[in-house]
């Protein structure tokens, strides 16, 4: 292998690699947005069903991917930290967390938002609003288990099995609640009405998703940073970086 | 290949003497571990005999949940209105919720007591397989909290105007559902095992686990009412209680490994 990956499993050698990754995905977030943010608010045509309240799903829909994603990648970080005991991968973990529960309020929010104009009401017990809120219960409950203990290798085993238990809920919990749904309102709100999506449209929709991703990742190797110098901060190579010397 | 050791599990060790000496505890916790697999079964036997027995010396502690169970049930009531109608309809999903607070409340007796007094540290010493452990422990929370809560729902029931085929189903719905809430809610607590936030946190952690049961269990009633069949929901809360055996214990402990470190 040309490329030594595990070299990177190492919190003092992830720590320069994450911060020369920062400004790259911060400017891609960046510059993806103001481009699918101008692609949908401005080039995309108005919706002649919902008029102009459909532009809030160039925020709403990569919201609500990126909320079900990351918490996959959590749980996927967390089993890789109980399986092979690594510290770097359960402080990738922790740093996903915050914006996994940030994504997944935007897009409570934000469908609320679209959910007063359009269906005339904020909130609706349809089965992706409540599972969507039932996310950001998981996601709160994996930042509160973190707060509550005290000794951090004892808080990423936690949070990894935690995250674990959540991340084989989820399905289920998406199942039942849709069951539980149509079982007793019918069909009475769904987004049903988005038949064929225009191609510009889509496009916009696409572009922001990936302005999410780059944001995601820029924002959780930022954090990671910070965890990683406060984790090891008795570490020789943390005294001799110069931001640290400096300040 | 586990290597057989001669130590009895939790009645030995300093800390034994903080609790009720249980008698008979001694003499049936040597399970000698002769087999690969170790001792599944002994091991699974004597943590529930033992956690029963510890459980029937406080019964007045079990008597107090049950009434917690009781009072919330009648406050629903109380707060909306006693007609008929709408009791009947609201009725299976009160009974559910109360079932989850209570079944919520009971939780931290599962392993704080032996977290306390050293006996759970010894547990997790033990040659014997430690889910077997927690999975005997498990079974004997649900006996002692979720059994007289199946047991009492019918009664209450009545107070909900609840025709006898519904409460039937309700007990039903409960006898399937409620084992899953003690699994799912055990690795819960142990997670929160000595945290200084542990109730309120508890609730955060288990509650959105409990609701795909919630779902299926309050339904089932719902829909035996509108005349449909039943099969579908039972046997959903049947899987879950499969899936919930298979994994609870050994995730319960892993975390409560991680609580002892």
């Amino acid at each position: 292998m040309a490329f030594n990956w595990y070299k990177y499993a190492s919190p003092a050698a992830f720590y320069p690699l994450a911060g020369r990754l920062v400004p790259w995905f911060s400017w891609a977030a960046a510059i993806l947005a103001v481009l699918g943010l101008a692609v949908g608010l401005g080039i995309a045509p108005t919706d002649f069903q919902q008029g102009d309240a459909y532009r809030i799903i160039y925020i709403h829909v990569p919201a609500a991917w990126m909320s079900m994603f990351i918490y996959l990648v959590m749980a996927f970080w967390g089993a890789l930290a109980l399986g092979f005991n690594t510290r770097l991968s359960a402080m990738l973990a922790q740093s996903l967390a915050p914006t996994g529960a940030l994504m997944t309020f935007i897009a409570l929010w934000t469908g609320a938002l679209w959910g007063r104009p359009t269906w005339g009401t904020y909130w609706a017990w349809d089965a992706r609003m409540t599972s969507e809120l039932i996310l950001l219960f998981l996601y709160l409950g994996v930042i509160a288990l973190r707060n509550a203990v005290e000794d951090p290798r004892r808080a990423d085993r936690a949070c990894s099995v935690l995250s674990l238990v959540g991340a084989v809920n989820v399905p289920i919990i998406y199942f039942s609640v849709q069951w539980w749904n149509t079982l007793h309102q019918g069909a009475s709100v769904s987004l049903t009405a988005a038949p064929r999506m225009a191609t510009i449209m889509l496009s916009g929709m696409l572009i922001m998703a990936l302005a999410a991703w780059c944001y995601t990742i820029a924002v959780s190797l930022h954090r990671v940073r910070s965890i990683i110098l406060e984790r090891e901060r008795g570490g020789a190579w943390v005294g001799a970086l110069p931001e640290v010397c400096s300040g | 290949m586990r290597r057989p050791r001669d130590a009895p599990a939790a009645s030995r060790g300093p800390w034994g003497a903080a609790r009720p000496m249980l008698a008979g505890e001694g003499a049936a916790a040597p399970v000698a571990v002769d087999e690969e697999g170790g001792a599944i079964w002994p091991a699974i036997r004597w943590a529930l005999c033992r956690d029963l027995r510890i459980a029937l010396r406080s019964r007045a502690e079990l008597g107090v949940q049950l009434l917690f169970y009781v009072i919330v049930v009648t406050l629903f009531p109380l707060a909306t209105t006693p007609e008929r109608q709408l009791l009947m309809t609201m009725g299976p999903g009160v009974l559910w919720v109360a079932a989850l607070l209570a079944s919520l409340l009971s939780l931290p007796r599962l392993f704080a007591g032996d977290f306390a007094d050293g006996t759970l540290e010894q547990i997790v010493l033990s040659p014997h397989p430690l889910p077997a452990l927690v999975g005997g422990k498990i079974l004997a929370h649900w006996l002692t909290t979720g059994l007289p809560v199946v047991l009492l729902a019918p009664a209450l029931g009545l107070q909900y105007a609840l025709p006898a085929d519904a409460l039937l189903v309700l007990a039903l719905a409960l006898l399937i559902g409620t084992p899953t809430l003690s699994l799912l809610g055990a690795i819960g607590a142990a997670l929160t095992l000595g945290l200084r936030a542990g109730g309120s946190l508890l609730a955060l952690l288990v509650l959105p686990l409990y609701i795909p049961v919630l779902i299926f269990g309050a339904g089932s009633v719902d829909i035996w009412r509108a005349g449909l069949a039943i099969s579908g929901n039972l046997s959903l809360l049947g899987a879950g209680l499969l899936l919930a055996v298979v994994g609870a214990p050994f995730a319960a402990a892993a975390a409560v490994r991680i609580a002892m470190d």
